[in-house]
């Protein structure tokens, strides 16, 4: 998901069109990484440029990329390898994976390779904001020349030393080796005289051809953090220690705008270990990633500033928004959806084929409000000594923490460093640094003393940025053998982009270009509306966003037109899909396309067709299965991938629905890691199960009705499918772009469960999540 | 002052003894492996061993276990059954974001120690309170799957 326009506060040099890195920055790594023994000189940076055109991938988001060797490699005399990942890790192995394409080019020996993490500085590292299912297709280049400059750089100070033709060495598994007289010099005993060659010139770069990759695409390498993760050694946000830490908690409005009327701290001030109470001022709206304000509790431990949480007497003034009512909102939604909308792809005429139709159909979907309830709660920790502020915390987009923390402090942008620590979790969550915002006033307002902020499970779900709400009208118009020639899509929900104006009615082209403008089926009239719906909660994203709702709309109503065609739901779907074709995403009215470019990634309908395909094929699709079983298929493209999905279910006489498998085809370009594809393919099935089978946040008198895991459910080990299979289709063609990976796996999931429901039992799930739908 | 045994340690918290174990040994003992992740026994995140059972330390208070042995993924590798388990992690490559993963190995060992070769429906019975929102499910079965065959279970 691409973020939308925040105020990133004042920024020296932000406007400035040159970013290229000053020897400044050697200086601040030098001391930063203090490893000895540094290699590297200067390096490159992309610039971004007034009046140029529009830019896609990594040269359009906020500070491009960076591939200076300088900036992400060091050797240490003793031959170690610290390659710096900018990127935050959340489960999705970029902490792996960034490095490992490093170390392929540079020729290191992964082990000999450290990881270091980078603080918060898009100046030096290019973007940081993980976000977008984006790390690897946006700097799989920039970090393949990273390597190869600093491998070239050895290489030409062992040609030195040497005194032999640069063209006679050639850096092997971290060594250097001269080939006529097989003599061999280690990376740890060039790094120094590596550091006083010249950085070469971007375009002389030799890449290292994609059949000599030691790592890049072989799934091989354990990840970074495995062990640490499994002997309890690894930290997050939550698990920051600073010496004379204050552990807070915060009573947070529990209504989106409201505040404090009146608050009695006497008994809160009483609890064993509780030292101080402290408010934090609301945030005006629009929300953006600011606080919300509230009371906040400050102890010696976090168990004393929760009891004093419980002690404090607070009346709040909850606002217009108070009147938030899921089940009337439902009902609102839903009207607005039966009627005509604002126009927002318009092929052919839909009223007129529709009405001209064998037949006409409709259909109405409803998916709630879900939370991340990523299982590290929000937490951050802050400190200020001399007029400089350091921030440690579970952050998605660490320069976005940075920024606001420098806002809402007055401080310099220079005066504020941004630690990442694991994250537990993130899935959109985390790009959000209120928490990180809230550790910064707190530690302020005791005079700078270390702080840590840790949410309850309560406090994230009742003050989450959350998943929109959103009821998926559509209609068809079929032919005498029940194809349709005529397409109605009406998409009511909040949109995200209100959370940053206050006025947002209307789906961005983002959400729209998320599964509903772009899907690229060969139907002549198509009409895709969307009313306005407004807003009374902070929307945000969710793993996968829009695609959620879209893809669960459209792959359910497909799948229900080929029923009643008495059709086979995967020859219908690849019907509707129509002949193999690459489709440009403008045709579709789609100008956002994922930021990337409409030439590399169009949409390839052949793609689409072959994940569908292959999923069906190893599902073993069309196979007689046992009374209560039954197969459904959903396939999607989301996140410049293409993915499908074939779930199996079983339902019992009662209506107890159990998974046996699920089967996952993905075609995402070429991969770094195979092995991370996979998890992220089994995790996306498992959320996406949730999803359908458990999850909804909803609100009454504008507040959440869920509290913790009780009340808002998520797939635990039972319910989970038995068996999870994911097949990629293969991609070694390392020239072609590469897709997504974090997040197009969900939205496949819970239409294709629910295919499979109506196979197994007849009955069609057009509410989630199914909770107790299926009881009979 | 509540007097602890935690990892084969003794050690004195000057905290009230209504005080739940995992937040005494995450913020007065700086163990900070044990995560919380629920405070209402419901995601087993925080989950340790006291003599021997899996028990979840955000809702047990520490005046409960002064006199009890207390292990937590700090230390569960000292034991076999933990130390194949934490191996078994790392070969699937269990974790993603790792933060449920420490509860998930503790709930396992426990398991292993009473069950050294556990069916599929006695994993998931299990590990059902153990939640992983990343959702590594079917990598933690085959984890323990191999764990409880490398100890001569299977």
């Amino acid at each position: 998901m691409s973020v939308p326009v925040i105020d990133r506060g004042s920024r020296p040099g932000q406007e400035s069109e040159s970013l290229v890195l000053a020897n400044v920055s050697r200086r601040r790594f030098l001391k930063g990484m203090s490893l000895g023994g540094l290699v590297l000189a200067v390096g490159f940076q992309s610039t971004a440029r007034a009046q140029e055109p529009k830019k896609y991938g990594a040269d359009g988001m906020p500070n491009g990329w960076v591939d200076n060797p300088l900036v992400f490699v060091s050797i240490a005399e003793d031959g170690t390898v610290t390659i710096v990942c900018h990127r935050s890790e959340m489960g999705q192995g970029v902490r792996t994976g960034m490095p490992m394409i490093v170390a392929d080019e540079l020729e290191a020996d992964w082990k000999r390779v450290r990881v270091a993490q980078a603080t918060g500085d898009e100046k030096k590292f290019g973007n940081q904001d993980t976000d977008g299912s984006r790390s690897t297709r946006h700097f799989f280049e920039p970090m393949r020349r990273c390597g190869a400059a600093a491998r070239t750089m050895l290489e030409a100070a062992a040609a030195e030393r040497w005194k032999v033709p640069v063209s006679e060495v050639a850096a092997k598994n971290h060594e250097v080796v001269h080939g006529p007289t097989g003599r061999k010099l280690g990376y740890g005993a060039l790094a120094k005289a590596a550091a006083g060659q010249p950085v070469p010139a971007r375009a002389s770069l030799r890449l290292k051809d994609p059949k000599d990759f030691r790592y890049i695409g072989k799934g091989e390498l354990k990840l970074v953090d495995a062990l640490d993760i499994a002997t309890g050694k690894a930290k997050y946000g939550i698990d920051t220690r600073l010496p004379g830490m204050l552990y807070a908690v915060v009573a947070r409005p529990p209504v989106l705008g409201g505040k404090v009327a009146k608050v009695d701290d006497a008994e809160a001030l009483k609890v064993p270990g509780v030292v101080k109470v402290v408010q934090i001022e609301p945030s005006p709206m629009p929300a953006l990633f600011n606080p919300v304000g509230g009371v906040a509790v400050l102890a010696r431990n976090t168990f004393a500033a929760m009891q004093g949480r419980r002690a404090l007497k607070i009346t709040w003034d909850d606002g217009p928004n108070a009147s938030y009512d899921s089940t009337a909102y439902k009902a609102g939604l839903e009207e607005s959806a039966r009627k005509p909308a604002k126009v927002v792809r318009n092929d052919g005429d839909f009223e007129k084929a529709a009405a001209g139709a064998a037949k006409r159909l409709q259909a109405e979907y409803y998916i709630p409000h879900l939370a991340h309830a990523t299982m590290e709660p929000p937490a951050a920790a802050a400190r200020i000594s001399n007029g400089k502020c350091e921030v440690w915390g579970c952050f998605q987009s660490p320069q976005r923490a940075r920024d606001l923390v420098a806002k809402r402090l007055g401080m310099s942008f220079d005066d504020v460093t941004v630690h990442v620590t694991l994250l537990g979790g993130g899935f959109g969550r985390k790009s959000k640094p209120d928490y990180g915002i809230e550790a910064a006033v707190l530690s302020k307002a005791v005079d700078g003393k270390p702080v840590k902020v840790t949410w309850t499970r309560d406090d994230d779900l009742h003050n989450s940025y959350y998943h929109t709400v959103s009821v998926e009208h559509l209609e068809a118009g079929v032919n005498e053998w029940g194809t349709p020639v005529a397409w109605l899509h009406r998409t009511a929900a909040p949109t995200i982009f209100s959370t940053f104006n206050v006025d947002a009615k209307n789906e961005s082209p983002v959400e729209l270009g998320m599964g509903v403008i772009n899907v690229p089926f060969a139907i002549p009239n198509v009409r895709i509306e969307n009313p306005e719906a407004i807003a009374h909660t902070r929307i945000g994203w969710f793993r996968s966003v829009s695609n959620i709702p879209h893809a669960f709309a459209v792959q359910s109503f497909v799948a229900e037109l080929a029923a009643a065609a008495g059709r086979d739901p995967k020859d219908f779907l690849l019907e509707v899909i129509g002949p193999p074709r690459v489709v440009s995403p403008a045709t579709l009215g789609d100008t956002w396309n994922h930021g990337e470019s409409p030439e590399s990634y169009p949409v390839d309908t052949e793609r689409l067709r072959r994940v569908i395909e292959v999923a069906a094929h190893a599902a073993g699709w069309g196979k007689q299965l046992p009374k209560g079983q039954g197969m459904g298929i959903a396939g999607h493209y989301s996140f410049v991938s293409y993915i499908a999905a074939v779930v199996q279910v079983a339902v019992d006489p009662k209506g107890a629905l159990t998974i046996p498998r699920v089967d996952v085809a993905v075609d995402c370009g070429p991969t770094v890691n195979p092995d991370r594809v996979r998890s992220q393919m089994e995790g996306a099935v498992i959320m996406g199960v949730g999803a359908a089978t458990l999850g909804e946040i909803s609100f009454k008198n504008g507040r959440v009705e869920q509290n913790n895991f009780d009340s808002y459910q998520v797939t635990r080990m039972t319910g989970a499918p038995k068996e999870i299979r994911v097949h990629i289709i293969p991609g070694e063609d390392y020239s072609k772009p590469m897709g997504g990976v974090g997040e197009p796996g969900v939205p496949p999931i819970p239409p294709a469960l629910c295919n499979a429901i109506f196979a197994a039992t007849g009955k069609r799930i057009r509410r989630l999540p199914i909770r107790d739908q299926l009881t009979v | 002052m509540v007097s602890l045994d935690i990892n084969g340690k003794r050690q004195n918290v000057d905290v009230p003894g209504e005080t739940p174990l995992l937040w005494a040994l995450r913020d007065e003992l700086g163990l900070t492996g044990s995560k919380f992740g629920c405070g209402m026994a419901l995601c087993g995140a925080c989950t340790v061993h006291v003599d021997g059972q899996a028990v979840r330390s955000c809702i047990t208070p520490i005046s409960v276990v002064a006199n009890k042995k207390v292990v937590t993924i700090e230390a569960v590798g000292n034991d076999p059954v933990g130390r194949a388990l934490q191996a078994a992690w790392v070969e699937h490559g269990v974790p993603q974001c790792g933060y449920c993963q420490a509860g998930q190995i503790m709930s396992a060992a426990a398991l292993l120690r009473r069950t050294p070769n556990p069916t599929d429906a006695q994993i998931d019975e299990a590990m059902d309170g153990n939640i992983c929102r990343c959702g590594t499910y079917t990598r933690i079965r085959a984890a323990i799957k191999q764990a409880a065959a490398k100890r001569g279970g299977a």
